[in-house]
């Protein structure tokens, strides 16, 4: 008993450490994050999949609140239930609270020096790469037919090209869903499969 | 008092704030233009800093905000307040979500929701390259038909650099934090 209620605050130690370090690394916001958590969390730990990521990606695009706190709770949640959603997220907005209040106190003009310059020019960089590297590794999981390559490319350039809101993208893709769901049925809603490989199975039977 | 009037204010915007860090932004200036925590001008400084330092926007933000009103105890209660809300509903559609996952809807909902998303990281990606490799402030439209005024405004460092990230990312599986760390190195050093 004693053993395990010891392993279980290591997990939520774990948790709370590794969205920690997540934070730390989200420089700009939900979509430099998600590059993080694809390569952390579902590459590396495993502890969710890729397409659950994408999951929790959308709906925190249409419900209230930061996008990268919404999918900190869900991840804490499928990995340690309520207060895991709640110590996840506590993680993630730790060094934000940490940092932050540091700069305000001591360096006002901070991002106005030359060499802070030079270093987030850097880090732009890398952020780039990580979200290239992740969009790549999500392209390679969720476009898997003629559907859902049109579905990639149309709001692809709809967001390169236009100012329309995400929520709009969002809202617009569950109504085709709906319409699409009630006119193909199982055509539409049941997924190709994949290869046997497929590391969902994998997982579920984990969980 | 006005403490509480504070946490509440935040509350609400985590509570109607839709889609990511900059929606807050509006709330932000309502709060500016109905009390006096702090000014419209200062909300420009919470942006600027919020999008240089490590962590979600909107969070830094609201802890910038949260600090310049009341301090530090400020700070930690104007993030957890903008927190709150989306950890209650994220936890509510959680779990109603377990319940209809094999549902049609659902399972249509999510089978074009994911490149939808995977589309949206992309073009992400796509803009930061174009702010990289481009001092986009030089390249206009009319130069776009001749290649080769385009040209003369990409940034080569920030290119190697890219090509050169893209593929130790690949091969060298270390926290990321490392990488971002290298790169800022590399920034100072060849000055980007």
């Amino acid at each position: 008993m004693k053993q395990e209620t010891k392993q279980s605050i290591r997990e939520f130690l774990d948790l709370y450490w590794t969205m920690f370090k997540i934070g730390i690394c989200t420089f700009g916001g939900g979509y430099a994050m998600m590059a993080i958590l694809e390569r952390e969390l579902a590459g590396r730990r495993k502890w969710i999949s890729s397409e659950e990521l994408l999951d929790y990606m959308a709906i925190g695009q249409i419900t209230p609140g930061i996008i990268a706190v919404n999918v900190s709770t869900f991840v804490g949640r499928k990995r340690k239930g309520i207060p895991g959603g709640i110590i996840s997220t506590l993680g993630v907005i730790s060094p934000s609270i940490v940092i932050i209040m540091i700069i305000a106190a001591f360096l006002v003009n901070f991002q106005d020096n030359e060499y802070v310059q030079h270093a987030f020019a850097g880090i732009r960089v890398c952020v780039g790469v990580l979200i290239v590297n992740a969009a790549v590794g999500f392209i390679k999981k969720t476009v898997v037919d003629l559907l859902t390559l049109s579905v990639f490319l149309c709001i692809f350039i709809l967001a390169v090209f236009t100012r329309i809101e995400t929520v709009y993208f969002i809202l617009g893709i569950i109504i085709v869903s709906v319409i699409l769901t009630l006119v193909l049925g199982e055509r539409f809603y049941r997924e190709p499969r994949k290869q046997p490989e497929s590391d969902r199975n994998g997982k579920e039977v984990k969980s | 008092m006005s403490l509480l009037l504070m946490c509440m204010e935040f509350m609400k915007t985590g509570l109607f704030a839709v889609g990511g860090g900059l929606a807050t932004i509006p709330f932000l200036y309502e709060m500016a233009a109905k009390y006096t925590w702090f000014t419209g001008n200062d909300i420009l400084t919470f942006i600027a800093i919020a999008e240089s330092t490590p962590g979600p926007i909107g969070i830094n933000m609201a802890t910038y905000a949260g600090f310049s009103s009341f301090g530090w105890y400020g700070a930690i209660l104007s993030t957890l307040s903008l927190a709150l809300p989306s950890i209650v509903v994220i936890l509510l559609v959680a779990k109603v979500l377990d319940k209809f996952r094999t549902n049609r809807f659902v399972l249509g909902g999510f089978r074009v929701l994911r490149p939808a998303s995977t589309a949206l990281i992309a073009a992400a990606g796509f803009n930061v390259l174009l702010t990289v490799f481009f001092d986009v402030e030089k390249v206009t439209f009319d130069m776009i038909g001749t290649l080769g005024a385009v040209f003369t405004h990409v940034n080569w460092l920030a290119l190697l650099l890219f090509a050169l990230l893209f593929v130790a990312i690949r091969y060298i599986k270390i926290h990321p934090i490392f990488f971002i760390l290298i790169s800022a190195g590399l920034g100072i050093l060849l000055k980007l």
